[in-house]
């Protein structure tokens, strides 16, 4: 087992794992969102105990992390598929028949969930937790790091800021359409009748997940317009 | 039909490639495309021209042989044909078709449009195979096989590992031509007692002769002429991943 994730397939295995780390975050992280939709004090209680409690942290961490080497090792597979392919590209190249556009852009997908995660982690993580772990008591923008729910709605009061986020859960939907049945293929949970539903799972999945991200927004700025 | 031909032409495996193009007038709807490639080189010749070298054997779509990414698709505009059972009909009169070698770092152009596939070889020597001395022949019924496994097992051995697969794959990935092998076999009583050996081997020697992982986009079983099914990967995986927690 030493030198499992030497091989192809066992590279693949490092992706599918650290994938599953993002679905859990993301899970997480989107069931947090919703309760602020219905109380500020229920979501400020989350983000309290998120930010002082060590296990939370520590939890947090992990699959940060996890979410982390995802991105890392995605840049390593691509070059070395890039080089599997040799140096002369085709001059003309069509798409195949039933292949989603999804899933040979992955990499640029996810591109685009690292640019928009740039953007939400000086938004909220930097002016939340990173502040309330450093000890410090107010924020760049003035607030307490306690005050989460007034930070987030005065974000999402704002219709740029929920373009540029919808823009960005958009590209981590298609980006989670084809992770989901990918992951499940690559540990080898699937077979020609499987094939449909796990499809069918992905769009659930992800429709559920991104969905409520969307929400969200979308529901915070209704109301700052109340 | 008139077509104007655009196809690469290599002097050997060192030398730089480029694209040529050439006329060919008054093809016959009927004839498969190679026929219109062998009726290019007979023009070719009788100019003192330089055929084009492709390759071809059985032309009828069991061998593998004939390679060929025409207008950006292995084996052409079609589904489930090889170059050979391609015909002129499927284009139009007047049309210009490219005509490309494999590409893959594994797949490297010998001359023009022939690549050296013998990467494949290599793979099966790795494993694609029973280690059974050879007795008398049992009886055909001693042996029961469901009907179920039967058919998986002939869908994954219909495989003419001709390598439309790598060359469509964005990664050059041979996982599908890999999974068909060990799956045709690990559905077989005698193929399966070395089922995980067999996946371990042929995956390593994939790997060692630079070929790139699957990333499941699909682009091989769309454009396999035999329309193997990536959930041949799948039991590859599976097998692959419990031989190696097993080690």
């Amino acid at each position: 087992m030493a030198n499992i994730f030497t091989s192809s397939i066992g590279k693949k295995l490092i992706m599918s794992i650290t994938g599953a780390f993002l679905i859990l975050f993301l899970t997480f992280h989107m069931i947090m969102n919703g309760a602020l939709v219905f109380s500020d004090e229920a979501y400020d209680a989350i983000v309290n105990f998120l930010g002082a409690n060590w296990y939370a942290l520590i939890g947090t961490v992990i699959l940060a992390a996890g979410v982390a080497f995802h991105f890392i090792y995605a840049i390593i597979l691509t070059l070395r598929n890039r080089k599997a392919r040799g140096t002369i590209r085709y001059a003309v190249a069509k798409k195949e028949p039933g292949v989603e556009w999804t899933s040979k852009n992955m990499f640029v997908l996810g591109l685009v969930i690292v640019l928009g995660l740039c953007l939400h982690l000086y938004n909220f993580w930097y002016n939340m937790q990173w502040v309330e772990i450093t000890g410090q008591h107010v924020n760049s923008l003035g607030y307490s790091p306690k005050e989460g729910a007034v930070m987030v709605r005065e974000l999402f009061a704002q219709p740029c800021y929920v373009i540029i986020y919808i823009i960005w859960l958009l590209g981590l939907w298609f980006h989670l359409t084809h992770g989901v049945w990918s992951m499940l293929q690559t540990v080898g949970w699937n077979s020609k009748i499987w094939m449909k539903r796990l499809k069918c799972i992905s769009y659930v999945i992800a429709t559920i997940v991104v969905g409520g991200f969307v929400l969200t927004a979308v529901i915070l700025y209704i109301q700052s317009l109340m | 039909m008139n077509f104007t031909l655009k196809i690469w032409r290599q002097e050997n495996a060192k030398a730089k490639g480029r694209f040529e193009t050439y006329e060919v007038k008054g093809i016959s709807a009927d004839t498969s495309f190679l026929e219109m490639l062998d009726i290019l080189n007979n023009n070719l010749i009788h100019e003192g021209k330089d055929p084009v070298a492709f390759d071809h054997d059985c032309r009828e779509g069991i061998c593998g042989m004939c390679s060929l990414h025409i207008n950006g698709e292995a084996h052409g505009p079609d589904t489930e044909i090889t170059t050979c059972q391609l015909h002129m009909r499927k284009f139009h009169d007047g049309d210009t078709i490219t005509i490309e070698p494999w590409r893959s770092a594994a797949f490297p152009v010998i001359k023009d449009l022939v690549v050296e596939r013998s990467a494949f070889d290599k793979i099966m020597q790795a494993g694609g195979f029973i280690s059974v001395n050879t007795g008398g022949v049992p009886d055909g019924n001693a042996t029961p096989i469901s009907h179920a496994d039967a058919e998986e097992s002939m869908d994954a051995a219909a495989c003419i590992g001709c390598g439309a697969c790598v060359a469509t794959c964005k990664n050059g990935s041979a996982m599908l031509f890999v999974a068909a092998r060990v799956s045709s076999l690990a559905k077989l009583p005698q193929g399966k007692v070395e089922t995980l050996t067999r996946a371990k081997n042929m995956i390593a020697k994939m790997d060692e002769l630079g070929f790139g992982g699957c990333t499941n986009t699909r682009a091989c079983e769309a454009e396999c002429p035999k329309g193997i099914s990536i959930s041949h990967i799948a039991r590859l995986n599976r097998k692959f991943l419990k031989a190696k927690f097993k080690d």
